[in-house]
């Protein structure tokens, strides 16, 4: 009897299964785009995690090689397209910076304005992908029922819904219409109940919390190492925002303004708002954190908005008109990052003296976000690779360029 | 710290492989040599003065000129320029770091310049090195997944190169 049951406990030990590649994607809904991961498995367990990306390539930096830097503008809608204005804004700036200009005062409470309202339309879907990523169709609905507003609000803005190519180096064409900070503030009063809501169905749901918790933990040092930025980096610890930290011509847009950088410091917080207390099961740097730094975003985001908002009514000062189309590059090279919604996006011009830029390089955030990807999926069960990958918050168009 | 000082450090221990800098650029430069690039990395990323955690971007620039005409009058000679940018979390200070190569190596069309890696001082230059390598050309020694990551594996030639010329045809896609 004793002999039969050790020998059925070894028979249970020794259930042994066979590897298996499982491709994922490039057609995947939840790779958010053209992204194709191979899985090693064995049963559940995920061994061995490779990425494969460059199904939206699009040579954007061949194509800046052949054009002038306002006509290249369109292009940098197309690299993050669920924040091109944050796109617009960071080859502006760097644009700006090579050409040694500073904007207006009122310009740049514009330029606040727009990028953060993108921002938190950004972070609305990267909210509610998460959520169907993991099965819960309802925060998708409403939270792109959200941003549809900001869209609308862009729409009048500049006319186009996606694409905004709003923010141009030198300023912008032409100011808002009337009424549309009025509108813009409406939103934003309606909007703010919606984030509880949002917490009620996501951050502090039983099931939410339990799929995401302690799930694909990136500690600071190897966020630091890869190169992560954004919500992924503050969400491990790192007390890093460029509109913080960055190069005095982007941080000079944030001057006066109060709001705070959200990364748990010590596992704390900030508390100037009411947030949803964190979970204990929670871990800093894990999916959950991801998730839950991106929606304490939205609400700094919106404070950003509402000072913007009141600086730039009181400004009497004039809004500066863009660069000219042909307008010469001196020679010499800029490298700028902004703090777009996914991290830091970098783009660096290098001007030979004429209108076309010698050569273009782009720095993507996603990029860099993905890339520890196969660290952080070593040994999950497959059920959590979506959870992981939704946290990272990536965009093909930007990763593939 | 600001570039001068940096350059200042770095002087003593590695001054034959220090061939240049320009303090007085947009973003200050410090150019180094090829062999020495891995040992100077993981000094600026050790030294607790210097900490340079974090690297952003792994650039690389050709200087080529396939017009005759316009080639006789600019004032480099053709090679290629890889650009590093660095900064601190901890120091908040940034630097880059610019690397010259010859366009081909020993002046050999086809044979790929060749660049020590630092994939293994900063894990971000393990994609960067890549993507280097597939748009632009450049060997990157002892990088550990030394494949294309943009353009398909089978792709031919480095497309961001000057003189990069389309195929016109790609597994029976007509490209022009």
């Amino acid at each position: 009897m004793q002999a039969e049951r050790a020998k059925s406990d070894t028979v249970e030990f020794d259930v042994r299964t066979d590897e298996m590649l499982i491709n994922m994607g490039p057609q995947h809904p939840s790779t958010h785009g053209v992204l194709r991961v191979v899985l090693r498995t064995d049963g559940e367990v995920v061994s061995e995690v490779t990425p494969h990306i460059g199904y939206l390539h699009r040579s954007a930096e061949k194509i800046a090689e052949k054009l002038t830097v306002r006509q290249y503008l369109p292009f940098t809608d197309r690299l993050d397209y669920l924040a091109g204005m944050n796109m617009n804004l960071g080859w502006a700036l760097t644009v700006e910076k090579l050409l040694g200009q500073r904007v207006s005062e009122k310009t740049r409470r514009l330029r606040v304005i727009i990028a953060e309202l993108n921002r938190i339309a950004s972070h609305l879907v990267a909210a509610g992908c998460f959520g169907l990523d993991l099965g819960s169709f309802t925060p998708f609905m409403w939270t792109f029922r959200e941003r549809e507003k900001i869209v609308d609000l862009f729409e009048e803005i500049c006319g186009a819904r996606l694409t905004y190519s709003y923010l141009l180096p030198g300023g912008v064409t032409a100011g808002p219409p009337d009424g549309w900070f009025g509108r813009c503030e409406a939103f934003l009063d309606q909007f703010e109940p919606v984030i509880d809501e949002l917490h009620a169905v996501l951050t502090n749901n039983a099931i939410f919390i339990k799929r995401t918790a302690g799930i694909g933990v990136l500690p600071p040092e190897m966020a630091i190492d890869y190169g992560c930025t954004g919500p992924v980096l503050r969400a491990s610890g790192v007390d890093w925002d460029l509109r913080r930290d960055g190069e005095p011509i982007y941080t000079e847009m944030y001057d006066g303004y109060t709001w705070q950088v959200i990364a748990p410091i010590n596992g704390r917080y900030p508390d100037d708002h009411p947030y949803p207390p964190v979970p204990p099961e929670a871990v800093v740097g894990d999916s959950w954190h991801r998730f839950f730094v991106r929606m304490l975003e939205v609400v700094q985001s919106m404070y950003l908005i509402r000072q913007g908002i009141e600086k730039y009514s009181a400004d009497d000062g004039e809004l500066d008109k863009p660069i000219e189309i042909r307008k010469k590059l001196p020679k010499g090279e800029a490298y700028l990052e902004t703090e777009a919604p996914k991290g830091q996006m970098g783009f660096m011009i290098v001007g030979d003296g004429s209108a076309v830029p010698w050569r273009v390089r782009i720095r993507s955030s996603s990029f860099c976000n993905i890339s520890p990807l196969p660290e952080l999926c070593r040994g999950v069960l497959i059920a959590d690779m979506p959870a992981i990958l939704a946290s990272l918050d990536i965009v093909l168009g930007e990763i593939d360029r | 710290m600001n570039a001068r000082n940096i350059y200042d450090l770095l002087l003593q221990p590695f001054r034959p492989w220090l061939l240049g800098h320009d303090f007085e650029a947009i973003d200050p430069w410090i150019e180094v040599s090829g062999e020495g690039l891995p040992e100077i990395a993981r000094f600026l990323r050790d030294q607790d003065e210097l900490a340079f955690d974090v690297l952003h971007c792994v650039t690389a620039v050709d200087y080529f000129e396939p017009d005759e005409k316009k080639a006789a009058k600019v004032e480099w000679q053709p090679h290629l320029e890889l650009i590093y940018h660095l900064s601190s979390t901890k120091r908040r200070h940034r630097l880059v770091l610019k690397v010259k190569l010859p366009r081909w190596k020993d002046d050999r069309p086809g044979e790929l310049p060749e660049v020590p890696s630092v994939s293994g001082v900063w894990s971000t230059a393990d994609w960067h090195e890549r993507e280097v390598f597939d748009l632009m050309g450049v060997r990157f020694l002892g990088h550990p997944d030394p494949r294309r990551i943009l353009c398909p594996e089978d792709w031919e030639g480095h497309p961001l190169r000057k003189d990069y010329r389309m195929p016109t045809e790609y597994h029976g896609i007509q490209a022009r």
